[in-house]
């Protein structure tokens, strides 16, 4: 009995070729999306960052013979978690950049402790891994005692750990009804108008004009939506300008605008180089 | 042997001629449909479609990859280079992986080797296409994010929104074909399938599953992502030449994909449909004949998606995600319980079919009645003053209208005209 398990132990301490460089590609590629996942000044390459030493984690879990914990890891959190974070920070845009302005008092101190704490707990389990823990091997249908890996891993999930299961459930569904309970104001208490009380308002003169803004001159000399309508004295409109579709177009204009409402100072009399209007 | 056992016979030539095969089906498959996407819609539009390429116009997708490669690429000012290049790739990659679990076909021999027609057989390999699909979402959202401009931006957050959605609907509907066949694994599934296929034994799934088929490949009547009266491309608006004909690429061969999964899982795989599977014990089910089964089922899945395009209109963002999260999830989690719980019955008591579907039938007469109970919802605005309408479809005014006389109207405005007189002169007297 002890013969066989030694047997079963030597082949589960061995590495394989393959295993060894998977791992010798993969960690070093985890490693680097880590880091990288911190030094990366953009928000959205932080993320793909962290995708890649997800996407690591999971390829190495496949080797180590966890085809269904690999796979999970890809779906649930390279898949969904890291979307949402996406979503977010693209929703957020690509200028913002964060506030230097610290809000949490002493949070380098904390953030110091409570990481060093984490490292050691970590470096605690993994030595006791390396060291107290006899590998099993994940492999064939024998594995673990059971009927291989999904399956057992199912039974375990249902029967042995239900409760943990059902506990953790419970708490991800508290959390979603608790951050929309947080995040939901209704209309009228965020003081949004309904389009009739605006329309009222309008005309009411609380905003700057009853209609609209004025649209662009797309049909007058182009096609572009950037182009700027005109006023009727051959000046361009200011409001047709958007700063939205096209930031350049209002710059370059702006020159143009002042010159035709007069605004732009004339000719210097006394200036030594003639012609030259721009300043 | 069983098929993973096979599986891991293959010698190295064998899985790298399987690779080979199956990059080249992704990339032909993709030329096929859109050329005969093109060709179907034109059709269905009494157009003659493509007809100057080739006889009968059949070699335009020829034309087109290779004048697509060739052309001029433009990249945005504003365009971040690096997850620009990157996105690409990402949606294209993960694709063609998903093929690698398909069983294309039982046990054949190829030059003298025994093997099966699959590249390789996972224990989770329904897993492995679910995955691949949540990975494909991340070319589409960093192409719309990378481009730099407002559109492809809307179009890449609509993409993430909706296929995470979908995809929770897919998962689900999944887990009621696992119920049945009790493995994750694709080979077993089609195996497990021998005594019925799963489309007509657990419907609520297949439909569920085909919906959210064509949500999760962005494809009409739910290509909000590039919706084109909308937001011009969706995410591909900034993208040219090759690297938009990879996109064009990932969406078909994802179209493939999702379209040979729900053949493995509802359709029996590469089995031969029924009236075929009864000549000669089976035989077209054996050696290369289930290659055929599997690509017809296959095709025309993929026809009913260039129907469905041909056919239906874009669906409204707001309806489309009412769909998925009101409609889709909570009708598969009450399937799913309803799986569940037919099979525990049968699991754990001595109760005959009869019984059951006894029982079931009175369940279900009693729910009826409880629905027949429920009040009403009266249609908002039905108490209000009704405009009646005639024949021509036009409101009019009712027929026995008072007009007001002049007369009438008089005492009203004489009333309000005589309060303004008042309020100036006393306006006046207050500045006096």
């Amino acid at each position: 009995m002890s013969a066989t398990m030694l047997l079963a132990q030597e082949a589960a301490n061995h590495v394989s070729t393959g295993e060894a460089v998977s791992f010798w590609v993969l960690g070093p590629l985890a490693l680097a999306g880590a880091l990288g996942m911190i030094f990366a000044k953009n928000a959205v390459h932080s993320a793909l960052f962290l995708v890649l030493t997800m996407l690591s984690l999971g390829v190495i879990y496949l080797v180590q013979q966890a085809p269904f914990l690999g796979f999970v890891q890809i779906i649930v959190y390279t898949g969904a978690i890291m979307m949402l974070f996406l979503f977010v920070l693209m929703l957020v845009g690509r200028d913002s950049s964060d506030s230097v302005v610290e809000v949490l008092r002493g949070q380098r101190l904390w953030a110091t402790v409570l990481g060093v704490g984490l490292a050691v707990l970590v470096v605690a389990a993994v030595a006791r891994a390396l060291n107290d823990v006899r590998p099993v091997g994940l492999a064939g249908e024998t594995a673990n005692g059971g009927k291989g890996n999904v399956a057992n891993i199912g039974r375990a999930l249902f029967s042995d750990y239900v409760f943990p299961f059902e506990l953790t459930s419970a708490l991800l569904i508290t959390a979603a009804v608790g951050a929309m309970v947080l995040g939901y104001v209704e209309r009228h208490l965020r003081g949004r108008k309904t389009q009739k009380e605006l329309v009222e308002a309008r005309f009411r003169g609380e905003h700057d004009r009853p209609s609209p803004l004025p649209g662009p001159g797309v049909f007058a000399t182009s096609n572009s939506v950037a182009t700027p309508a005109l006023l009727p004295d051959g000046s361009v409109a200011e409001e047709s300008l958007s700063r939205l579709i096209d930031a350049t177009a209002s710059a370059k204009l702006d020159e143009e605008r002042k010159a035709v409402a007069g605004t732009l100072p004339g000719p210097d009399a006394r200036a030594l180089v003639p012609g030259k209007e721009e300043s | 042997m069983t098929r993973a056992e096979l599986l891991a016979d293959d010698p190295i030539w064998l899985i790298l001629i399987k690779a080979v095969v199956l990059l080249l089906l992704g990339a032909l498959s993709t030329m096929a449909m859109i050329v005969l996407e093109r060709k179907i819609v034109a059709r269905m539009q009494h157009r003659p479609g493509p007809n100057r390429v080739g006889p009968g116009g059949w070699f335009q997708s020829i034309a087109d990859a290779i004048k697509l490669p060739f052309k001029e690429q433009i990249i945005p000012d504003t365009a971040d280079r690096k997850v620009y290049f990157l996105a690409p790739i990402m949606s294209t990659i993960p694709a063609f992986v998903a093929f690698s679990v398909i069983p294309f076909g039982p046990e054949v021999s190829i030059f003298g080797e025994r093997t099966v027609l699959q590249l390789v057989d996972l224990p989770v390999g329904v897993l492995v296409v679910l995955a691949c699909s949540s990975m494909g979402v991340y070319g589409i959202v960093l192409a719309g994010w990378a481009s730099g401009s407002p559109y492809p931006l809307l179009g890449g957050l609509r993409s993430a929104a909706q296929v995470i959605s979908y995809e929770i609907a897919m998962g689900l509907s999944i887990v009621a074909v696992i119920l049945f066949s009790g493995s994750l694994s694709t080979g077993d599934i089609v195996d497990a399938q021998h005594g019925g296929w799963y489309f007509y034994l657990l419907i609520p799934s297949f439909v569920i599953y085909f919906i959210s088929m064509v949500g999760e490949t962005n494809r009409a009547p739910f290509d909000l992502p590039e919706a084109e009266s909308e937001l011009v491309g969706g995410f591909h608006t900034e993208y040219s030449s090759m690297k938009f004909a990879l996109f064009f690429l990932a969406e078909y061969v994802n179209m493939v994909i999702v379209s040979a999964f729900c053949t493995t899982l509802f359709f029996g795989g590469y089995m031969a449909p029924w009236p075929i599977s009864l000549i000669d014990h089976n035989y077209f089910n054996t050696g290369w004949w289930p290659l055929l089964w599997f690509f017809g089922k296959t095709a025309v899945f993929l026809f009913v998606f260039i129907w469905l395009r041909g056919t239906l209109p874009r669906m409204r963002y707001d309806q489309f995600m009412k769909l998925g999260w009101k409609v889709l999830v909570p009708a598969n989690l009450v399937w799913i319980l309803l799986v569940v719980a037919q099979r525990a019955i049968r699991n754990e008591a001595e109760i005959s079919t009869n019984t059951i579907l006894v029982t079931g039938g009175i369940v279900l007469l009693v729910l009826i009645g409880l629905a027949f109970l429920l009040p009403e919802r009266t249609a908002p605005g039905s108490d209000g003053p009704v405009v009646p309408v005639t024949g021509g479809g036009y409101p009019v005014p009712p027929l026995d209208l008072q007009v007001p006389t002049k007369a009438d109207l008089k005492p009203r405005t004489r009333r309000r005209r005589e309060k303004a007189a008042v309020g100036a002169g006393a306006d006046k007297e207050a500045q006096q």
